[in-house]
């Protein structure tokens, strides 16, 4: 049956895989979000600890999730990859820094003779959950926004703007989404250490990780307004019958009244979230996780729709509205996206054993014992 | 197609070559130590022995800090094609992307997944399940290293692909032929199992200390044992896929071939060269010898490279200048025919910007004459088809060399392991720790010989590295190369530091 599709419905397919695997992120970034509540609301250092040691069984998945999104992205939308990696250079290298020292932090950070001390490791936690998420922002912002690349007849790319890519943070747009990420990232991560940490014991630990949420929450909603506010005045890039790309009034508002679908996505998103919110900084549950989580994808699914479907070009080019990427020029051929779509068969298995995996290890919740541990964090 | 600044392709050049070997700093051992780690599990699980659950808790600590690292150096490179290679993640995104996505999703998921219950599970999970979990860390770390080797294979030689015009890109047709190609298989081969002998050699080299220092003395003596069965194992399929890698090469990559076997003039039945150094200075086609000093194999050269006695062999000179006896078109021709590729491509482009179809159908006819030609187009002089001979050919002698010397070695320590005379031996147990950085040198060297000697191409005979590049300032490219150099040093220290204070630590008492 795979066989038989024709590559405009395997385009939308990968791009829905692709939007798929870039929100499952953007909910695993509760372990960003994490990160940069360790000083809020861990006051010594057995708490921190705990935190640390909830969010060292889970790094690795997140971290595999941008892993993939690259590579998702790279198989299916080639042009993508090499314009916007080629060319917003900086804002990429720096995001993948974060990175790199995130991968280290929590296996070195307790350590005997780790050279660094234990702080420098915490604070490279710190860069990848404050910097590094709102680089990602920046980055996302410009679907919207646009970006500054000329293509050749060859496809090669050329960045006119000298900054390479770090104008991208200059965008108060972008800049928004990014803030906003980054404390939807801690609204998260508060939600997930209450579902992951035994805080027998802890009262006022417990009240601080349950404050911040409702905190980091208050704190997005300025730049969440911001976003919407934006996507529904500002003129967005489409386009038209003939082909030609164009600035549209109300574009990105038009879309999500065209596809009532990525409408009810989005506003059912944004309601789990709130809901999830009050759920843990309002009331005892520890389930909130599950509403903020799920709430954060239906989100980032809505976001991502918008910025490719309705003939919206999903990476633009302010310089040159001609070179802007659509999900039909910039795709890979007709061969290798069926090839990848039977690969792709496979997505539910590997989500079924990380869900059985996930279980069976947080049947008990982190404790006092998971620190004594000689291989803890 | 544009050209790109060659000062920035040398800083691009630079910097993959720093950032993937520092990775492969850290992958050997995962590649073997994952195994082990899984056979140490095993025999517990099966003895229900607690000494060697702590053995098993022991190497996996060591296992988990070298793990940490691979990963934190392995996420640049596969965004490193992207951010320094653009052209080239275009003109072959359609083919390369595909394995790097395929081991997202087939193989770093099991790694992630697994390594926390591998870690934390210990209490939480059952005995079987655990021991599961260890194994599928194992599986899914190889895993990785099949799908990135099945891309890397495809850039040694092309297949099951086709350019498309206008696209100005390759096309895949046929991804089992990727995944499948000779060269594939015989680099997936070799590199693991050269991984799993860098492995052993690493728990040899450790348990070996320990014995020296009379500590820890049954947990050495027990990890040398496993280890040697599993490095001599390891070390006889490194050769045997070692010399298929060369066959592959024969007919794949001659020019390689000839590179790092030194092998300059070709002829039926060629020598091959055991032990010899290179006249310093020598350049392609200037009639010096290419030895100062040699000691030769008759006809082993043709035998590894043809399995014949009396087969050709092409040298350096041949496949740069031609040898019309042996039917070889010279490079010269070649490039020829790849200009005239070029002008015809651009051609096309023209006419179909212009919406001349006549004149477009007419361009790409002649285009597709030559279109074999094309990567050739870019190139000044015949010569500059000739990789670098001296660093491919002594990488490659070191390798061989090691290699064997390491065979006979981890025959000595399972001698010595199966009679109980390790403690006794101590010319043997210094020889161990000194081996873990021949071999580990050697490891390095082998994507020396891969990479170095497919220069100047990024993909062979289609695309060289210098069309490859971003369109980037080299200042750019000298700051992220100067960011990760430290960080990656800074890092390197400290995880040296770390594993050298664990090792001292040593296993937790009973």
């Amino acid at each position: 049956m795979i066989g038989k599709l024709d590559i405009t419905t395997l385009q939308q397919l990968w791009w829905i895989l692709c939007s798929v695997v870039g929100s499952l992120f953007l909910f695993l970034t509760f372990v960003q979000g994490g990160q940069t509540l360790l000083w809020q609301v861990a006051k010594d250092d057995r708490e921190k600890s705990m935190i640390i040691n909830s969010l060292g069984r889970k790094w690795e998945l997140t971290f595999t999730t941008l892993v993939l999104f690259g590579g998702a992205l790279f198989a299916a939308f080639p042009k993508f990859y090499a314009t916007s990696f080629g060319g917003a250079y900086w804002v990429w290298m720096l995001i993948l820094f974060t990175f790199i020292v995130q991968a280290v932090s929590y296996e070195y950070r307790k350590k005997p003779n780790n050279l660094l001390g234990e702080k420098t490791y915490e604070l490279f936690l710190f860069l990848n959950g404050s910097v590094g998420i709102l680089l990602i922002g920046a980055a996302v912002g410009t679907y919207f926004t646009g970006s500054n690349f000329t293509l050749n007849a060859y496809n090669q790319v050329t960045w006119t703007n000298p900054l390479r890519g770090l104008e991208a943070a200059f965008s108060l747009f972008n800049l928004s989404l990014g803030l906003f990420l980054v404390f939807n990232a801690r609204v998260l991560g508060a939600m997930y250490l209450v579902n992951n940490i035994d805080f027998k014991g802890l009262p006022q630990f417990e009240a601080r990780v349950r404050k911040s949420c409702l905190s980091s929450f208050l704190l997005s909603l300025p730049f969440l307004l911001y976003v919407v506010v934006g996507l529904v005045f500002f003129d967005g890039f489409g386009v038209g019958k003939d082909g030609a790309v164009a600035m549209v009034a109300g574009k990105y508002l038009g879309n999500l009244l065209a596809m009532p679908l990525v409408l009810v996505l989005l506003l059912a998103g944004l309601f789990l979230v709130i809901l999830g919110v009050t759920r843990t900084g309002l009331a005892k549950s520890t389930t909130g996780i599950w509403f903020g989580g799920l709430g954060t994808v239906l989100v980032g699914l809505a976001v991502f729709f918008t910025a490719g479907f309705n003939d919206t070009p999903f990476y633009p080019s302010k310089a040159d509205l001609q070179s802007s990427l659509t999900i039909y020029n910039a795709s890979s051929s007709h061969y290798t996206l069926t090839a990848m779509t039977y690969v792709a068969l496979a997505i539910p298995f590997v989500l079924a054993y990380i869900a059985y995996v996930w279980r069976l290890m947080d049947a008990r919740k982190i404790d006092e014992r998971d620190l004594a541990d000689k291989k803890a964090y | 197609m544009g050209e790109l600044d060659l000062g920035m392709v040398n800083w691009a050049r630079a910097q993959f070559t720093l950032t993937a070997m520092y990775h492969w700093l850290f992958v050997p051992i995962t590649l073997g130590l994952s195994f082990l780690c899984a056979f140490f599990e095993t025999i517990y699980v099966r003895t229900g022995k607690e000494e060697w659950k702590r053995l098993t808790k022991f190497w996996m600590t060591l296992f988990g800090i070298n793990f940490a690292i691979g990963v934190a150096t392995g996420i640049i490179l596969e965004f490193e094609f992207g951010t320094n290679w653009s052209n080239y993640s275009w003109m072959v995104g359609d083919i390369f992307g595909a394995p790097l996505a395929i081991e997202g999703i087939f193989a770093f998921f099991i790694e992630a997944t697994f390594f926390a219950v591998m870690f934390f599970g210990w209490e939480r999970t059952s005995k079987g399940f655990h021991l599961f979990s260890t194994w599928m860390v194992a599986i899914g770390s190889n895993l990785s290293a099949l799908w990135i080797l099945v891309a890397n294979s495809w850039m040694q030689y092309p297949v099951g692909m086709v350019f498309n015009p206008d696209t100005a890109r390759f096309e895949m047709q046929n991804i089992w032929e990727v995944i499948l190609s000779p060269v594939a298989v015989a680099k997936f081969t070799h590199t693991t199992s050269s991984s799993f002998v860098v492995g052993s050699l690493f728990v040899i080299a450790v348990s070996s200390y320990y014995l020296l220092k009379k500590r820890h003395i049954d947990m050495a003596k027990k990890s040398i044992l496993v280890a040697s069965v599993f490095g001599l194992l390891s070390g006889l399929f490194t050769a045997f896929t070692g010399d298929e890698s060369a066959f592959v090469n024969a007919s794949t990559q001659p020019m390689k071939l000839a590179a790092y076997e030194g092998l300059y003039k070709g002829s039926r039945g060629a020598d091959i060269v055991a032990f010899g150094m290179l006249t310093p200075g020598k350049r392609t086609g200037d009639g010096q010898e290419p030895f100062a000093f040699e000691i030769s194999i008759p006809r082993g050269l043709a035998l590894l490279a043809t399995r014949e006695w009396n087969g050709f062999v092409p040298g350096i000179e041949d496949l740069v200048y031609g040898n019309s006896a042996e039917g070889l078109v010279g490079a010269a021709d070649m490039i020829e025919r790849g200009k005239k590729a070029i002008v015809d491509l651009a051609a096309y482009k023209a006419a179909r910007k212009a919406g001349d179809d006549a004149a477009g159908k007419a361009a790409l006819e002649r285009f597709n004459v030559n279109k074999d030609y094309l990567g050739y187009g870019y190139m000044t002089r015949p010569e500059e088809i000739v990789p670098p001979v001296a660093s491919t050919y002594y990488s490659f002698h070191y390798m061989v060399y090691v290699g064997t010397f390491i065979i006979f070695l981890m025959l000595f320590f399972l001698k010595a392991g199966l009679s109980d005379r390790l403690a006794e031996n101590r010319l043997l147990l210094r020889l161990g720790v000194a081996s873990f950085f021949l071999a580990y040198l050697a490891s390095e060297l082998g994507w020396v010989v891969a990479e170095v000697g497919r220069q100047p191409w990024a993909i062979q005979d289609m695309l060289p590295v210098k069309m490859a590049a971003t369109n980037i300032g080299s200042g750019h490219v000298q700051g992220t190369f100067l960011l990760f150099f430290i960080l990656f040093a800074v890092l390197l220290l400290a995880e040296i530091k770390i594993m050298i204070k664990q090792i001292k630590i040593g296993p937790e008492v009973a």
